[in-house]
């Protein structure tokens, strides 16, 4: 292939005022992976999400798609080439249906957004993918439900079936189960690997047993910089990664972890 | 999740609930359409047409702040402006029917409203409404200053005409069909764009904007539509009531109007179709009956009562209340 990596960034550095929060990171993704980013609070995580769908302007840097310079296009453009992101809460849009959440995505294709003077209902033809893509992750008998009714573990699964109806290339998921029940993450880490057949995904996770089942690769940031990339042998092996990231006698691996998955439960 | 419960079935109900909806819309409709047409023949049709012209400004801000989520506070610009333009041009140019002199008002307002927006899509919240207010308080200046406006005097005596050079408009019955048939006109379309694939995109983007921008939604563009519609309504409003009043002057363009405005749409309930023309029709009632009565120089203190307990007790407006008490108890 010419083309392995279906993302890389070159020295991408952000920098607030007196303050670097992304440090000349250079990301590799290879087409087909499942691709964890990891690192402390504060490591700068979301922000390289922000960086990469032009969120956030990069200081310097450049961001490769297929070998193609993106840096310079803006965070429309970067979602119709196929780059896709969930957010860390969940983002859905509250007082329309399920189905009206599905059919906002798939409307994009359409061509017909900007067409004040057509009828509604002219939307009823995307009713048929919109149920099988809500059926896929679970939610077709809440088509017809009002988003904000929805548990919050049931807005994240319509979160990711509206990702999917833009049919992206490229998935970036920032903390997909972030605040969920144990329950809610087996059901979500499903609906992952179910997403990730023919696609390549990035994402953010902070629950450890996640990553290992998932991940193909994972790189791990500390500070705004990249400490170490590789599988989760070798990352969850790596003392430095325990050091800055589990604290420093390592036996907090699944200490980080369960514990937060204890206080969600709790507050729940 | 339940097996048993088919796809095709939720969405066979889903459908017929919209057909419902859609039958539950036209009956509202019909019987406002039947007392807007009794109507004249019960109060006066001058007071009428007034209502109705607010009406449909309030009906096209709505459009932006209730649905698309953008708080404008220049809105009194694009009425002034469709009213002083349709004066002028009805005034000065005895050959030009009614209702050119009407177009070209709102065409006026429709320009304006898409330089408006081209200064002011970028800001957020109370930026945006900072940026309006300030342009609208430019426009307002220079009507003081212009000579054609007749500056603090106003512009009086525009004659009504003729509509399209055979229907008398001097005539109120006459006058209050045309505008009512405007009127209806513009909250059917409305209506239409509220529910349009363009209206499902500003529903997105008000309660979602960040994330109708990851799913590829250059979310500034349609700003800038909803707020040129908006405005071109707004301006045909103005247009209307100094053809109505015969008359165009600097209350139009005074932010004090941009500020009734906003208080029709929320006390009529905001975000509903209806709302609004509810609202209008409020306070336009209140500001009259008070005029009338010995409470005549405490128009504004009790409408700025209204508005506080609007704001604090019935947030969803007259219109929004009602709804919600008839989901709760009829389903």
């Amino acid at each position: 292939m010419s083309e392995p990596y279906v993302l890389e960034t070159r020295n991408l550095i952000k920098e607030f005022k007196g303050f670097v929060a992304v440090n000349d990171v250079n990301l590799k993704i290879r087409q087909g992976d499942i691709h964890a980013l990891i690192g402390p609070n504060g490591a700068g995580k979301t922000t390289v999400f922000n960086l990469l769908t032009k969120f956030l302007i990069p200081t310097r840097g450049q961001i490769l798609y297929k070998g193609e310079d993106i840096t310079s296009l803006k965070s429309p453009a970067i979602a119709r080439k196929g780059i896709i992101r969930s957010f860390q809460i969940s983002a859905v849009f509250p007082h329309m249906t399920a189905l009206e959440n599905i059919r906002v995505a798939l409307q994009t294709a359409e061509g017909t957004s900007f067409s004040f003077w057509k009828s509604g209902h002219s939307l009823n033809k995307l009713n048929e993918r919109s149920m099988e893509l809500l059926e896929s992750v679970g939610l077709a008998e809440y088509a017809n439900t009002t988003t904000v009714e929805l548990a919050y573990g049931r807005k994240r699964a319509l979160e990711l079936a509206t990702t999917l109806a833009m049919e992206p290339q490229l998935l970036l998921l920032d903390e997909p189960t972030q605040g969920m029940g144990s329950e809610d993450v087996d059901r979500v880490v499903e609906l992952v690997r179910k997403a990730a057949q023919g696609r390549t995904v990035l994402m953010v996770e902070h629950n450890l047993s996640v990553v290992s089942k998932l991940c193909d690769r994972i790189t791990v940031l500390a500070q705004g910089a990249v400490l170490t990339e590789g599988d989760y042998q070798t990352v969850s092996a790596d003392p430095q990664v325990r050091e800055v990231y589990m604290g420093s006698d390592g036996s907090g691996e699944r200490g980080v972890a369960s514990a937060e998955d204890d206080n969600l439960e709790a507050a729940q | 999740m339940n097996n048993s419960v088919n796809s095709t079935d939720i969405h066979k109900a889903i459908v017929a609930e919209q057909k419902a909806q859609d039958r539950k819309k036209m009956m509202v409709n019909g019987v406002l359409l039947l007392l807007l047409l009794a109507a004249p023949f019960v109060l006066y049709p001058v007071f009428l047409m007034k209502i109705l012209c607010f009406a449909l400004f309030a009906v096209a801000f709505n459009l932006l702040f209730g649905f698309t989520g953008l708080l404008s506070f220049g809105h009194a610009a694009f009425l002034a402006t469709g009213g002083y333009t349709t004066g002028y041009l009805l005034s000065n140019y005895s050959g030009l029917t009614t209702e050119l002199g009407i177009i070209a008002g709102t065409l006026a307002a429709t320009v304006m409203g898409t330089a408006f927006a081209l200064l002011s899509i970028r800001r957020q919240g109370i930026y945006f409404a900072m940026v309006t207010l300030a342009l609208a308080q430019l426009v307002f200046f220079f009507y003081v200053q212009s000579d054609f406006t007749g500056g603090e005097d106003g512009m009086h005596g525009i004659p009504r005409g003729k509509l399209l050079g055979v229907l008398d408009l001097e005539d109120n019955m006459n006058m209050y069909y045309v505008v009512l048939a405007v009127f209806i006109g513009c909250y059917l379309l409305v209506q239409r764009i509220v529910s349009s694939p363009f209206g499902q995109v500003l529903k997105a983007i008000k309660q979602n904007e960040p994330r109708a921008v990851s799913l590829g939604y250059n979310v500034d563009r349609y700003k800038i539509l909803a707020f040129v519609i908006s405005a071109a309504l707004a301006g045909l409003a103005g247009s209307m009531k100094s053809v109505v009043f015969q008359l165009a002057s600097l209350n139009d363009a005074h932010w004090h109007m941009s500020g009734e405005v906003i208080l029709m749409t929320l006390v009529g309930g905001m975000g509903t179709l209806l709302g609004p023309v509810v609202g209008a029709t409020f306070v336009v009632n209140v500001e009259y009956q008070l005029a009338q009565g010995p409470l005549r120089d405490w128009v504004d203190p009790i409408l700025g009562g209204i508005f506080v307990l609007t704001v604090l007790a019935f947030r969803s407006g007259i219109v929004g209340e009602i709804q919600k008490f008839m989901k709760k108890n009829l389903g």
